[in-house]
């Protein structure tokens, strides 16, 4: 195989077929095109953008948030920090951002969108993905690596990984507590929505909730960094399955 | 203008002695304005000019082939090879902090990373030095809670890891807490610029958030002692915003790329006046601005007030004449407001004008270069504690030592800080090799594919019965902590934190710290190129513990540092530098007798300097031929403590330690002497012939074992306990002692 891509052992790639994709968003090369949003307060887009170009190989660029296109980009990460400071509410400026509504778009085409921490907070505030993201239950910012266990692999964030797969995964948030109403979290769980799951709960997320995809599952929330645990000089590369379901998803049914 | 009358009260409030007053209309050739007083009053406090401690800076070491930039910068500038160089300073933010622990530390943190940005690095790293009184009293409890979360706040938010400090509790920072803090930044060696108003026509331009009222004075306020009345200066205290902060930071490298900028200098302490007059009074140019065009956050405010304001997040700019649209066009983007406020002139004055009219003309050198200058009296430096100290307890079982062990695992100098880093975000922007809790953090170079190495260190007991050997033992032992990881010490910066240095026995410590730490950085090669001196850090006449902080930056040889805790089982430990010497007078400064005796007495611990510098090359080596699996030097609470947290890694791997000492237990177990490494390898032949080889004593003294950490002397059992167990403890206690 020439493809420097290491997507042939991937067992699952039935499930990453993305469902309802038009015919542009599919076509396909090589390496993808990752597009990692910069609102003004992000300050994990170059995280994303190093782990995307450097350790997984692809070509990322930055997205200003006041673009109104994305580009040509086959995927879209909208990264950690404190967009607008996070003064109002996490993520509740941002999603007025001009960006959000290409965003929008995107994703109702089908195109795979990876909010991580503050990018699940703009997520859930732009009603992309339901439920909220309120303070930890200790009411303190936390920084840790937490064992996070995958729920499911019909998604296309973590096709590469294993079913009840624990991953190690860093947490930095102070509003990282997911809440939803019970009938919100009765069909994410009912449709095999609930991505990621603490095993150590440590901000009292509701049904230990710590990654969620919408209806069509081409979006994704998380509030572990997998950007953080992508190098192995950083400890942990458990994030990489993550982000190499998100390449292998991307990646054409054949060949 | 506030035509208010000069008078000696007026001047008194600015803190401004008569003499002072005088030179000031001498240099003036008239009587300053009220707005010129205050101008004059913030440039020649204590904070801004330094007058009591410049004399005496001078003696510190500044140079060596790596040092770029040395001190009267806003940062120092060290080579690091392939073309990149870090800056990095240290500063303190004691006195806010005391007023209001979450602004204060907060700006703290804002002031220093402006500090790094505005020479064009981008920071890479914070670590913190703080203190505080006992936790036992509740005010104190609510500082620590303040500051932590003031700290959290900023650095979180904009996106630099905090990734390692000290946190030390005495009662003598009751009053008067420590908050000093160190950021490192990193750019290329063409990238770096200069708080220099050079070019005459050149655009001035500030930059950033708007000007308020807030912080009014606070250069004078840290430069005075506190009193009753300190809370009532709670408005002198700034609002920090670190959002402003991030896209300042953003928009000043994004226009540095441009070229159109000339200089570049934020505004800290003493706000607009200090940045104006510095960068002409270095360029040897003059500044005229006008100060209608400032943007101000409120209406009416007075030429006195805009011109002492410190509000946060601003910077002053001077652009290329007729390219002031390419900075412009970039603070925009940020959202930010760009104005041309004046421009720089050839005459070598500070001119500033409200709508024309001129409430303000003196000459910039006179401002930052000809502050008054004192050679203080000073006699010997006053001793908070006697010679003499009491006897040891005369342990003899085992119990009343594991018993000892516990209550020092749990004080609040020894127990685990995790309460306080998790709150800090210490991995954002992925460099993070060697975190919090380690001896000396570590974060990698993505662009050169090397990595830094910084310790922060202080020891306040230590240096109230030694001021000079006690900064020596301080330069050690960051440069110990180095090595440790496998660094190689290449520079430091230094927070003086002292009380009034009016008073001879005060100034002695000054004088004395000072000298001590010319001589170690002399000696380690680590030149000190830049920092702060903090005095009148009493309150109601109550002075701290003389308590010098010192940040040294390493450079690393290997890619990865190597860990404190022991990785496996059936690996020998080996005690570099060996088991060291102690006696009852050597004694009286560790954390054995502040924790169990309640006592300080005697001396610091002694160095030999030429033996711990061997420990340290013997100790790279070592690490660089992949002899250590793991090392942790020895230091506060000696070797039982050393040996317990090493025994605290994931593995639960512990130590089977004999031996070999006429030494009492106490001393044995915990004495502070420097210069000793705990070592684990597979390969203690090698470690001690290389040893040898350096000159560095050496003991083999057990074997990894799991699950347990034994210390006997001669085979006698002195300690024997589960790590996991007092980990538990260790790790909780500071979060019970603040939630008791």
């Amino acid at each position: 195989m020439g493809d420097a891509r290491d997507v042939s052992d991937c067992g699952r790639r039935s499930t990453c077929a993305r469902k309802g994709r038009t015919a542009a968003t599919l076509k396909w090369k090589y390496p993808m095109k990752i597009g990692v949003v910069v609102f003004p307060g992000s300050n994990c887009d170059h995280d994303a953008w190093y782990a995307a170009s450097h350790n997984l190989g692809q070509q990322a660029e930055f997205v200003w948030h006041d673009s109104a296109s994305l580009g040509s980009v086959d995927a879209v990460i909208l990264p950690g920090g404190f967009s607008y400071g996070d003064y109002l509410r996490c993520g509740a400026i941002s999603k007025f951002s001009p960006v959000m509504n290409a965003v929008r778009k995107f994703a109702a085409d089908g195109g795979l969108v990876l909010g991580i921490c503050n990018g699940f907070q703009i997520l859930t505030e732009s009603g992309l993905l339901p439920g909220a993201l309120v303070r930890n239950r200790d009411l303190k910012f936390i920084c840790r690596a937490l064992p996070v266990r995958v729920e499911t692999t019909d998604s296309p964030f973590t096709c590469a990984a294993q079913r009840g797969q624990v991953l190690h995964l860093p947490i930095a948030h102070g509003e990282g507590c997911y809440i939803a109403d019970d009938r919100t979290l009765d069909e994410l769980e009912a449709e095999d929505r609930v991505v990621l799951r603490y095993v150590d709960n440590a901000n009292g997320s509701l049904r230990a909730i710590a990654g969620i995809l919408n209806k069509e599952r081409n979006v994704m929330g998380m509030m572990p960094h997998p950007e953080r645990a992508a190098d192995p000089l950083m400890g942990s590369t458990d994030g990489l399955a993550i982000l190499q379901s998100l390449v292998q998803a991307a990646a054409p049914v054949s060949r | 203008m506030t035509a208010a009358e000069i008078t000696p009260e007026l001047i008194a409030a600015h803190q401004l002695t008569d003499e002072e007053y005088r030179r000031i209309v001498s240099l003036l050739g008239r009587e300053p304005s009220f707005t010129e007083l205050g101008i004059f009053s913030v440039m020649w406090s204590e904070h801004c000019s330094y007058k009591s401690s410049r004399l005496h800076l001078k003696k510190l070491p500044t140079r060596s082939k790596l040092v770029l930039v040395g001190p009267g910068e806003n940062a120092g500038i060290i080579d690091i090879g392939d073309n990149y160089a870090i800056a990095f300073k240290i500063e303190s933010h004691n006195h806010p902090s005391f007023i209001e622990p979450f602004q204060g530390a907060a700006t703290g943190v804002g002031g220093i990373l402006r500090d790094i940005f505005t020479m064009g690095a981008r920071p890479i790293a914070v670590m913190d030095a703080l203190r505080f009184g006992a936790l036992d009293v509740a005010r104190n409890r609510r500082i620590l809670e303040g500051v932590v979360s003031g700290i959290a706040h900023y650095g979180n938010c904009f996106g630099v890891p905090t990734i390692g400090g000290e946190t030390v509790f005495e009662p003598c920072y009751n009053g008067n807490p420590l908050v000093n803090v160190f950021a490192l930044g990193v750019f290329k060696h063409d990238e770096i610029f200069y708080g220099r108003a050079s070019g005459v026509g050149n655009p001035v331009i500030y930059v950033g958030a708007k000007t308020g009222k807030d912080g009014i004075h606070g250069a004078s306020m840290a430069s005075a002692e506190f009193t009753e009345e300190a809370k009532q200066k709670r408005p002198n205290v700034q609002v920090g915003d670190p959002f402003m902060e991030k896209l300042l930071l953003e928009a000043c490298l994004e226009a540095m790329k441009t070229g159109a900028i000339v200089g570049i200098q934020d505004m800290g302490a003493a706000g607009l006046t200090c940045s104006t007059c510095e960068m002409g009074s270095r360029a040897h140019t003059g500044i005229e601005i006008d100060l209608q065009y400032v943007p101000q956050r409120e209406t009416g405010m007075s030429p006195y007030e805009i011109m002492l304001s410190e509000s946060q997040e601003r910077m002053l700019i001077v652009a290329e004449k007729g390219r002031e649209d390419e900075v412009f066009r970039v603070f925009r983007k940020w959202g930010l407001d760009a104005v041309t406020i004046g421009v720089v002139t050839p005459d070598g004055m500070l001119r500033v004008k409200d709508h024309g009219r001129i409430v303000a003309e003196i000459p910039n050198r006179a401002l930052a270069d000809e502050a008054p200058l004192y050679n203080r009296p000073y006699t010997k430096p006053y001793r908070p504690a006697p010679l003499e100290g009491p006897a040891l307890p005369g342990r003899n079982s085992r119990a009343e030592l594991e018993a000892d062990l516990i209550a020092l695992l749990t004080s609040p100098d020894l127990c685990s800080k995790r309460w306080i880093w998790e709150q800090y975000d210490y991995m954002v922007r992925t460099n993070t090799l060697e975190g919090p809790g380690a001896d000396a953090a570590v974060v990698r170079i993505k662009e050169t594919g090397t990595s830094v190495a910084m310790a922060l260190d202080g020891n306040g007991r230590y240096c109230a019965l030694s001021p000079r050997e006690g900064t020596k033992l301080i330069v050690a032992e960051c440069c110990r902590n180095l090595a440790v990881v496998g660094a190689e010490p290449v520079a430091a910066t230094n927070n003086l934190n002292f009380g009034n240095p009016e008073r001879p026995e005060i100034m002695a410590q000054l004088v004395e710290s000072i000298e001590g730490m010319a001589e170690a950085c002399a000696f380690f090669n680590t030149p000190i190129t830049g920092g702060n001196v903090s005095l009148y850090n009493e309150t109601l006449g109550e002075a701290i513990y003389p308590s010098p902080v010192m940040g040294i930056v390493g450079l690393m040889r290997t890619a990865r540092p190597t860990p404190i805790h022991f990785q496996n089982e059936g690996r020998t430990v080996v005690l570099l530098g060996g088991i060291g010497a102690a006696d009852h007078e050597h004694f009286g400064g560790t954390e054995y007798a502040k924790v169990v005796m309640n006592a300080l007495w005697g001396l610091p611990p002694a160095l030999d300097m030429a033996a711990e510098k061997r420990v340290h090359d013997a100790m790279r080596r070592i690490i660089s031929e992949g002899l250590a699996e793991s090392a942790h030097d020895l230091s506060d609470g000696g070797l039982a403590v050393a040996a317990a947290e090493c025994s605290f890694g994931p593995g639960g791997i512990g130590a089977r330690l004999d031996l070999d000492s006429d030494l009492a237990p106490e001393f044995l177990l915990f004495h502070e002497g420097p210069s000793r490494i705990l070592v684990s390898t597979s390969e203690p032949g090698k470690i001690v012939a290389l040893a040898r080889d350096f000159g560095v004593e050496s003991a083999v003294v057990g074997v990894t074992i799991k699950e347990r950490l034994q210390l006997s002397n001669r085979s006698q059992v002195l300690l024997d306990c589960a790590p996991a167990a007092i980990k538990d403890q260790w790790q909780t206690a500071l979060e019970l002692r603040l939630n008791s």
